[in-house]
C-alpha cells in the first residue's frame, strides 16, 4: 500500500500536525514515511506544503512526482487549488476547508473559488472552522479536515484517534477531547456525501 | 532495533551526540538551523555536557570549533552554505592545520533559493579546501555518515565536510541510531606546532595534506555510500549523487535498467566513472546543485559527447531537481495532473501583523520620501520584505552587514542622504566592523539597527546584542547624541519620521535604534508565562 497526500495551507495553520499525526499513525503501524516540509522565510504568511508519503514499501524520493498524488489535503481552498499539477487526475481526491485565509489584496472571487472545487471529480469540501469554532475550538480546523481525509488514508480511524491523542495528551484532557470531536465531525461529514 | 522520525538536520545533530561530540558551533541559518536547535534541547545540550550556544557569526563558530578539536574534542560547526563564505578563511586554513578531534563541517545548501540569494554549491569549498565530503542522500545516511564521520576526521587528521540541501534538511523519515560513544579526553597532538600556521610550517602541512589525496580516493573508493549498480541496459549508464538518487530511483520503483553510479562521499572515486564511462554509450550525470561531477568527468574540452546532464540541457542549469526532471532526462514520459486554475494568485511571504518593521518602515518611506527612491541599504533579515509591497521601502540586499558598508560606498560616491537598515542580531553577525568603518571616516551614513530583540527570521533565536546595541555603538565611537533608542509604533509615528530626518542630514554617523520584541517571540513568551501560572 501507498499513499502519496500534499498537505496544504497558509503559513501558520496547522498543516505540520496534520502531518505529524499520521505520521504517527503509520510509523506505528511499521509503514515507510517521508515528509519534506518548508521551513524558514515562506512561512510568514505565504503559502506552505507538505509532501507527505506514506508506504508499505521503501520510498525513494520525498518530493511526490507530479499527477500522482493520492490527495490534496488543505486547510484553504485557494491554496488546494495550487496543487492540482501534483494530483492524480483520474483517482487522486482533494479534502480542503471552504473557508478562505485571506491576507493578499488579490484575493479571487468566493463564488468563482467555490465553482472551481465543484468542477472536480473528487472531493471533499468542508467549512472546518464552523464545524470547529461550533465544538468549542476555532483552532482545531485542521483536525476537522484529518477527519474528512481519514476514509481514503487507509489507516485504521481507531488509530488515528490514538495519535491524536498522543499528539496532545501534554495539553490536557479537555483539548483531547475538543480536537478528538473534530476529528469524528469531520469523519462523519465525509462519510455522508 | 526500532526507528525514531528524523527530519534530515536532526538525523545529523543525533548523530554527532551519538558519536560523542562535546560542542556545536553555529548561527542560524535556513536550512540548517534546525541541527543546533536539536542539540539544545537534547538532554546532553540542556545539561550543558555539549557546548550548543549560538556564535555571533558562522565565522566565529568555525574557529571555536577548530579550538575545540584543537583541545583533542568532537566538534562540529553547522550553517547554511552562504556562511561558508563568511566562514571560509578559518574553514579553508583548518584544512592546513588538520584536526585534532574530529572537526566535521556541516553545509546545508538552499538550491532554488527557497530562502537565500544564491544557489553555491558546497563541495567546490571541499574540494577546493582538498578536504574530503559528504552528501547524504536519505535521512540515515545523514545519520550513518555524520557518525562515521568524526572517525574519518580522526583518522586522518582532516575536517570533513558534508553538505545538505534543502530538501534533505527538512524531510522527515525513520531513523536507526548506533551506540552511543563517550567524549573524547582532552588531549593535544604530539606535534605542538602543527597548528602554528607560520609559512615554514604550513609549507610542510600543506604537503602533509597533498599526500593524503590518495589516500582520501581510496576511501571514496571503499565507501558504502557510493555504490556501483550494474544494470543490463547499457546504452546509458546514470551517474547520481546525493537526493538526485532518490529522484532516479523513484522513477523505476527501486530497480533502474542502466548501471547507476550512486554518489555520497568525496573526492569523487575515478575508477568507479571510469567503468561506468568505458561501459555505457552515454552518461546522465544528476545532481542537486551545480554540475560539480558532470564538469569534472566530461572535462573542459568534452572530447568524447557522452556525458550529459545540466551542461549540456537534459537537466536545467539551476534550481532543484525532482523525479519529473530526472523523468524527462531519462526519456521517460512526463506525468502532470490538472494546472493550475488561473484564478489562483501567488501568496508572497509577508510580515507578521503586529511586527514592529511595520512600523519602522512606515517611518523610513515617510521621512524618505523627500529625497527620492533608492537610498535605503537593507540587510538579511525578515526585514528583507520591506522590498516587497505596500512598502516598497529599501533597494538593496547582499550579504550580512553588507547595507551599513554599501551605504558607505555609496556616500563616499556623494550620494545624500543614505540610510542603511540591518537587524540587531546581523548587526552583531557582521554589521559592527562595517559600522566602525563608517566612524573611522566620518561618513555620512544614518544606520537604523531594527532591534526585534532575536534572530526572527529563522525562528526567535537568541541575538548576541540582547540589550546593549546602544552600548556597543558608543563603544565604537558613535557620539552619545546621535544614538537614539526609539519605539516602532503608530503613536510615535510622527516624531520617529521628524527624529530620523534630523539625523538624515548630519553630516557623520548616526545610529538609530527602534526597538520593540518580534510578535512571535512576544506571543511565545506571553504562552510559556500563562502555563508557568497554570501550573
Amino acid at each position: 500500500m501507498k499513499i502519496d497526500i500534499i498537505l496544504a495551507g497558509v503559513g501558520g495553520q496547522g498543516i505540520l500536525s496534520i502531518a505529524t499525526i499520521v505520521g504517527y499513525a503509520a510509523v506505528k503501524r511499521g509503514m515507510f514515511m517521508k515528509q519534506a516540509e518548508v521551513h524558514g522565510m515562506s512561512q510568514r504568511g505565504g503559502d506552505v506544503q507538505s509532501h507527505f508519503r506514506l508506504s508499505d514499501q521503501e520510498i525513494a524520493s520525498d518530493l511526490i512526482p507530479m499527477g500522482k498524488a493520492d490527495m490534496i489535503i488543505s486547510v484553504e481552498p485557494m491554496e488546494s487549488l495550487r496543487y492540482l499539477p501534483w494530483l492524480n487526475k483520474e483517482t487522486g481526491w482533494l479534502i480542503t476547508n471552504d473557508q478562505p485565509f485571506v491576507n493578499i489584496p488579490n484575493y479571487p472571487d468566493f463564488d468563482k473559488l467555490s465553482a472551481e472545487l465543484d468542477g472536480l471529480k473528487n472531493k471533499v469540501v468542508i467549512n472546518a472552522d464552523q464545524i470547529a469554532k461550533d465544538l468549542g475550538s476555532a483552532r482545531s480546523a485542521n483536525m476537522v479536515i484529518l477527519g474528512a481525509a481519514s476514509p481514503y488514508l487507509g489507516i485504521p480511524f481507531e488509530e488515528i484517534e490514538d495519535a491524536v491523542r498522543e499528539n496532545f495528551a501534554r495539553k490536557g484532557e479537555d483539548i483531547v477531547n475538543t480536537n478528538i470531536a473534530c476529528l469524528r465531525a469531520g469523519r462523519e461529514f465525509a462519510e455522508k456525501r | 532495533m526500532s526507528k525514531t522520525l528524523f527530519l534530515g538536520d536532526e538525523a545529523v545533530a543525533q548523530a554527532a551526540l551519538d558519536a560523542g561530540l562535546s560542542g556545536v558551533y553555529a548561527y542560524p541559518g535556513t536550512p540548517s538551523t534546525e541541527i543546533t536547535e536539536f542539540i539544545q534541547n537534547s538532554k546532553q545540550g540542556r545539561a550543558g555536557e555539549v557546548h550548543s550556544i549560538w556564535a555571533g557569526n558562522e565565522k566565529t563558530a568555525m574557529e571555536s570549533a577548530i579550538g575545540m578539536s584543537y583541545a583533542g574534542k568532537r566538534a562540529m560547526v553547522c550553517m547554511k552554505h552562504v556562511g561558508l563564505n563568511v566562514a571560509a578563511d578559518p574553514f579553508m586554513n583548518s584544512a592546513i592545520t588538520g584536526a585534532n578531534g574530529g572537526l566535521v563541517v556541516v553545509v546545508a545548501d538552499d538550491p532554488s533559493m527557497h530562502s537565500s540569494q544564491d544557489e553555491q554549491d558546497s563541495r567546490y569549498y571541499a574540494k577546493f579546501a582538498l578536504i574530503p565530503s559528504f552528501e547524504p542522500s536519505n535521512q540515515q545516511e545523514a545519520y550513518d555518515i555524520t557518525y562515521a564521520a568524526f572517525d574519518y576526521s580522526e583518522k586522518y587528521n582532516t575536517p570533513v565536510l558534508i553538505r545538505l540541501t534543502t530538501r534533505l534538511s527538512h524531510s522527515r523519515s525513520g531513523v536507526e541510531r548506533k551506540a552511543e560513544r563517550p567524549q573524547n579526553e582532552l588531549h593535544l597532538l604530539d606535534n605542538k606546532k602543527q597548528f602554528i600556521l607560520l609559512p615554514a610550517i604550513a609549507r610542510v602541512n600543506y604537503r602533509n595534506l597533498l599526500g593524503k589525496q590518495d589516500a582520501f580516493e581510496n576511501e571514496s573508493l571503499n565507501s558504502p555510500y557510493n555504490k556501483y549498480i550494474d544494470g543490463d541496459d547499457k546504452k546509458m549508464g546514470v551517474i547520481a549523487s546525493g537526493i538526485a538518487y532518490n529522484y532516479l530511483m523513484e522513477n523505476f520503483d527501486g530497480k533502474c535498467p542502466y548501471p547507476v553510479l550512486k554518489i555520497s562521499q568525496y573526492p569523487l572515486p575515478k575508477k568507479l566513472i571510469e567503468k561506468m564511462v568505458d561501459e555505457c554509450e552515454t552518461v546522465l550525470v544528476a545532481e542537486e546543485g551545480y554540475p560539480f561531477i558532470e564538469e569534472q568527468v566530461r572535462g573542459l574540452l568534452n572530447r568524447t559527447g557522452k556525458i550529459i546532464g545540466r551542461l549540456s540541457g537534459e537537466l536545467p542549469r539551476d534550481g532543484e531537481l525532482n523525479p519529473n526532471l530526472v523523468a524527462k532526462a531519462l526519456g521517460l514520459p512526463d506525468t502532470y495532473g490538472a494546472p493550475v486554475p488561473e484564478l489562483v494568485v501567488p501568496r508572497p511571504p509577508a510580515l507578521c501583523v503586529g511586527c514592529p518593521h511595520i512600523d519602522s518602515y512606515n517611518a523610513i518611506n515617510a521621512a524618505m520620501e523627500k529625497y527620492g527612491a533608492g537610498k535605503v541599504f537593507a540587510d538579511i533579515g525578515c526585514y528583507t520584505l520591506g522590498a516587497l509591497p505596500p512598502y516598497n521601502a529599501i533597494y538593496t540586499t547582499v550579504d550580512m552587514g553588507a547595507s551599513i558598508t554599501m551605504a558607505k560606498g555609496a556616500a563616499d560616491a556623494g550620494m545624500r542622504p543614505v540610510l542603511a537598515v540591518i537587524g540587531d542580531s546581523t548587526f552583531t553577525h557582521s554589521g559592527m566592523t562595517s559600522l566602525l568603518d563608517c566612524i573611522y571616516e566620518n561618513t555620512p551614513v544614518t544606520v537604523m539597527i531594527l532591534d526585534n530583540s532575536t534572530t526572527g527570521m529563522t525562528g526567535g533565536q537568541d541575538s548576541h546584542a540582547l540589550g546593549v546595541l546602544g552600548e556597543i555603538c558608543k563603544g565604537l565611537g558613535v557620539k552619545e547624541e546621535h544614538i537614539h533608542r526609539i519605539t516602532p509604533l503608530k503613536a510615535q509615528h510622527e516624531e520617529n519620521v521628524a527624529l530620523i530626518q534630523k539625523e538624515l542630514e548630519y553630516e557623520g554617523v548616526s545610529v538609530i535604534i527602534p526597538t520593540r520584541e518580534c510578535i512571535q517571540t512576544l506571543s511565545r513568551r506571553m504562552k510559556k508565562q500563562q502555563a508557568a501560572k497554570k501550573n
